[in-house]
């Protein structure tokens, strides 16, 4: 390795403001941290847009709009081949854009060497793995989410299995946000266990601001608290993974304890007309509001009306919806699938399936001013344990070991002849 | 009753177990009343293997080996109905020491509760309970008292000096005690006569928790040098006030940190050069020093030796309230079954699941309970205060 700044490759999907999900904000928070450590980022982007940083050079493979603006975000391609993406020469499916993803990577390699390239979930992980096998550069996968997870633990998209297992065993090492993630890549995908490193997501409380809670915008919610309801909110992609349909069942059940309690689902997606018809055959639509999809302020006002923020999903690889939700005042309920409830210890935890365990959790919350307190008041001195900084120590700590372990790999593999890094700049 | 001029180790110990509250859901509100699980059967058969058994065996032992040997015991109701079920052999052994004449069984209340705080009467008639249980069972008359926790304060003297009891045992806290020392005997600040003994906590605390820490400088601890403590403690003093967990012995220290064998040598050591008295006994002995009050609450636990443990947080504080405000609907009720399940629900240790003062600091490990974390204890214990609601109301 060249000595100075580590010269780091990163394949991102999104960053804000135009993210459809966590995985954009991750992103700039780890770059911004990695960064500040000392580390000189590439970040590349699947489309052309202006980004508010400073710390890193931003790349865009393609000239398209923002991808989430078509509704294709980083999470939804239940049609991978589908013209998903409008642009004036044509419409692009996502198989396309990634694509043009790799072969930009590629390009910009021939022109660029760096340490490592950083790749984050199997959108890019073909790029990286075209990095690697061209380029020789060390390839570090990082895994937010799985195909596994995405699916709700259902079987998933074929081709998105056969990338990611493709991508992890030629990844020189992988980074997990939780062990709940490296123990499913590790069993569904059959990688040793070793070359998994675990880096929890962090939070940083300033990064969110002065915000004042203006009740105002949300009326009806606080004309209701006056009347003493207590308010349930969940901030979510409405889609299988997020085990909505059970949040749903049990607040209907949790309803005919405790009638005085509303259900915020803040979000959108795929499930959201089953989500609609589910609360009307239930008989709760009165109590069950769909808010759409949020962003910025709306998200913060959501976050800081909610009494209980319940995270339900059916499996989830970290969960930073339950930091900001502690930030902002609620009390935190998580499912145990979830890679977050490892960090957290003054939540409430269920498993995903179990409507009745969750519905007498969100009663007795609601019921009981004392566990309200305690959760709320005690959740405080810990979500601010892990800073991105914190974080990015680990991350670059991954960085050196891949570096190693690709270098000891690649002695051995030019002595039979490989001509994997052939295309490396010298 | 025996007099000695020697200085006088006494030993007090405490049994107890408390009906753990099992999962219970609020579906069940309303449905099933059985709000025990079966971790109780499993947590005292274990117990009473590792701990109750041996060292009783062991202090039958003693007993007949040094004629000079006694000590005292509070044996909980809660404690007295698990063994009933799962150790009558226990409970044969306990009546065979008591049958020595040098085993003193000290009164407290029923359900090892915080009753006092909450209600007096009930308070009251909790002790009163364990006293009927205790001479059914012992055929004694109980003279000297412990509150749950040790937890004391001049109202409590002056309502056990009340209720008869001679001699009240608490945490010989130095923020108290000031230059006087714990190995006196002291007037309880009460209208009534009431004696006072105060726990020795450093060499209490020597055995009962840094016996085995192995990041102790003192560790391990020999008979000889805790001889040589003990020698020191009484060399100003009369009396060397010893009180632990009975679950000191084999369960809080296991067997295999040498505690029996330490626990033995040292009796063997002591009853050469020393005598041991009960609390009574002790409290009969020696002219009280001087009176000692405390207008706060006083306890055991924790280096603050306060209640946080149990009233220190919002849920610890509104179960607590949740559950006496219903004292009054209960008692019309004529429900004994009812009545008893409340007061198993009085019982501190639902509280003390419930604690976040170490949780809250990440050390898991300082957290001692059957429970995921302290918000289920409370979700469990909310749900079984609601069905006794419900019944008093059915």
């Amino acid at each position: 390795m060249r000595r100075g700044k580590l010269r780091i490759l990163m394949l991102g999907w999104e960053l804000p403001p135009h993210n459809s999900g966590g995985l954009g904000v991750a992103c700039f928070h780890m770059a911004r941290a990695i960064a500040q450590k000392g580390g000189e980022i590439a970040f590349v982007l699947p489309y052309s847009a202006g980004h508010d940083c400073d710390f890193m050079n931003i790349l865009a493979a393609t000239n398209l709009d923002p991808l989430e603006r078509f509704g294709g975000s980083a999470y939804d391609h239940l049609d991978l081949d589908a013209p998903t993406f409008q642009a004036p020469d044509g419409g692009f499916s996502i198989r396309d854009v990634q694509a043009k993803y790799a072969e930009f990577v590629v390009k910009h390699l021939e022109q660029s060497d760096y340490d490592v390239v950083h790749a984050h979930d199997w959108l890019t992980l073909e790029a990286g793995m075209a990095a690697k096998l061209e380029f020789g550069i060390p390839l570090v996968a990082h895994i937010h989410a799985t195909e596994f997870d995405r699916s709700g633990g259902e079987r998933g998209n074929p081709i998105i299995h056969e990338i990611e297992r493709e991508g992890l065993i030629m990844a020189d090492k992988i980074i997990a946000v939780s062990e709940y993630t490296k123990k499913l890549i590790a069993e569904r995908y059959e990688i040793p266990l070793d070359k998994i490193d675990v880096a929890h997501n962090g939070f940083d409380p300033d990064d969110w601001g002065q915000y004042d809670y203006d009740p105002s915008r949300l009326a009806y919610i606080e004309q209701k608290k006056q009347e003493g309801f207590k308010v349930v909110s969940t901030i979510s992609r409405l889609t299988i993974q997020k085990g909505l349909v059970h949040l749903l069942r049990s607040f209907a059940l949790a309803l005919k304890y405790n009638p005085k309690m509303l259900l915020v689902i803040a979000g959108d997606g795929d499930q959201r007309d089953e989500l609609l018809e589910l609360s009307a055959e239930l008989g709760v639509m009165q109590k069950v509001l769909f808010t759409g999809f949020i962003r910025g302020q709306e998200i913060r006002d959501v976050y800081a009306s909610a009494d209980i923020f319940v995270m339900s999903s059916r499996s989830e690889p970290f969960g930073l919806t339950a930091f900001e939700a502690a930030h902002h005042g609620s009390a935190v309920v998580l499912t145990r699938q979830s890679g977050v409830a490892e960090v957290l210890l003054n939540v409430l935890k269920y498993d995903f399936w179990d409507e009745h365990r969750l519905a007498d959790i969100m009663v007795n919350i609601a019921q009981s001013p004392g566990l309200a307190e305690d959760l709320k008041e005690n959740i405080r001195r810990e979500y601010t344990k892990l800073p991105w900084s914190k974080v990015a120590e680990a991350i670059l700590g991954s960085y050196q070991s891949a570096v190693r372990g690709m270098a000891t790999v690649q002695a051995a593999r030019r002595a039979v002849g490989s001509r994997v890094g052939a295309r490396r700049a010298a | 009753m025996k007099k000695t001029s020697k200085p006088t180790i006494v030993l007090y110990l405490h049994m107890h177990q408390p009906w753990r509250v099992r999962p219970y859901s609020l579906f069940e509100v309303g449905r099933d009343h059985n709000y025990y699980g079966p971790d109780n059967e499993q947590v005292f058969r274990k117990v009473a293997d590792k701990s109750y058994r041996p060292m009783l065996k062991l202090l039958g032992q003693l007993l007949e080996r040094y004629p000079d040997f006694a000590f005292s015991l509070s044996i909980t109701g809660t404690f007295i109905e698990h063994a009933e079920l799962w150790g009558k052999d226990v409970i044969e052994k306990l009546k065979q020491l008591v049958k020595s004449g040098r085993v003193e069984i000290v009164a407290e209340t029923y359900y090892h509760s915080l009753a006092f705080f909450y209600d007096s009467e009930e308070f009251e008639r909790q002790v009163r309970l364990h006293q009927a249980k205790i001479k059914d069972l012992f055929g004694v008359e109980m003279k000297a008292f412990r509150n749950t926790e040790l937890a004391y304060n001049d109202a409590l003297a002056e309502k056990v000096a009340a209720m008869g009891f001679k001699t009240v045992i608490a945490e010989g806290w130095d923020n108290i005690l000031g230059w006087r020392g714990p190995g006196y005997v002291y007037n309880a600040k009460a209208s009534k006569p009431l004696r006072l003994l105060l726990k020795n906590y450093r060499l209490s605390d020597d055995i009962a928790f840094r016996f085995s820490d192995r990041k102790w400088s003192e560790h391990p601890l020999s008979a000889t040098k805790y001889f040589d403590w003990a020698k020191e403690a009484t060399a100003g003093a009369p009396l060397l006030n010893l009180f632990m967990d009975f679950e000191t012995f084999g369960e809080h220290q296991w067997a295999d940190t040498g505690i029996f064998e330490f626990f033995e040598k040292f009796v063997e050591m002591w009853s050469k050069k020393g005598d041991f008295q009960t609390i009574s006994e002790a409290a009969g002995a020696h002219e009280p020093k001087d009176t000692i009050s405390m207008p706060e609450t006083v306890t055991w636990a924790d280096t603050e030796r306060d209640l946080t443990a149990w009233i220190g947080n919002a849920m610890q504080r509104e179960s607590l309230q949740q559950l006496y405000s219903l004292l009054p609907a209960i008692l019309k009720c004529n429900d004994e079954k009812l009545l008893d399940d409340f007061r198993n629900l009085t019982t501190s240790d639902h509280s003390y699941y419930m604690c976040t003062k170490y949780w809250n600091d990440g050390d898991v490990h300082a957290y001692f309970s059957a429970y995921e974390s302290p918000y289920d204890a409370f979700l469990y214990v909310s749900n079984a205060i609601r069905d006794i609601e419900y019944r008093s109301k059915a």
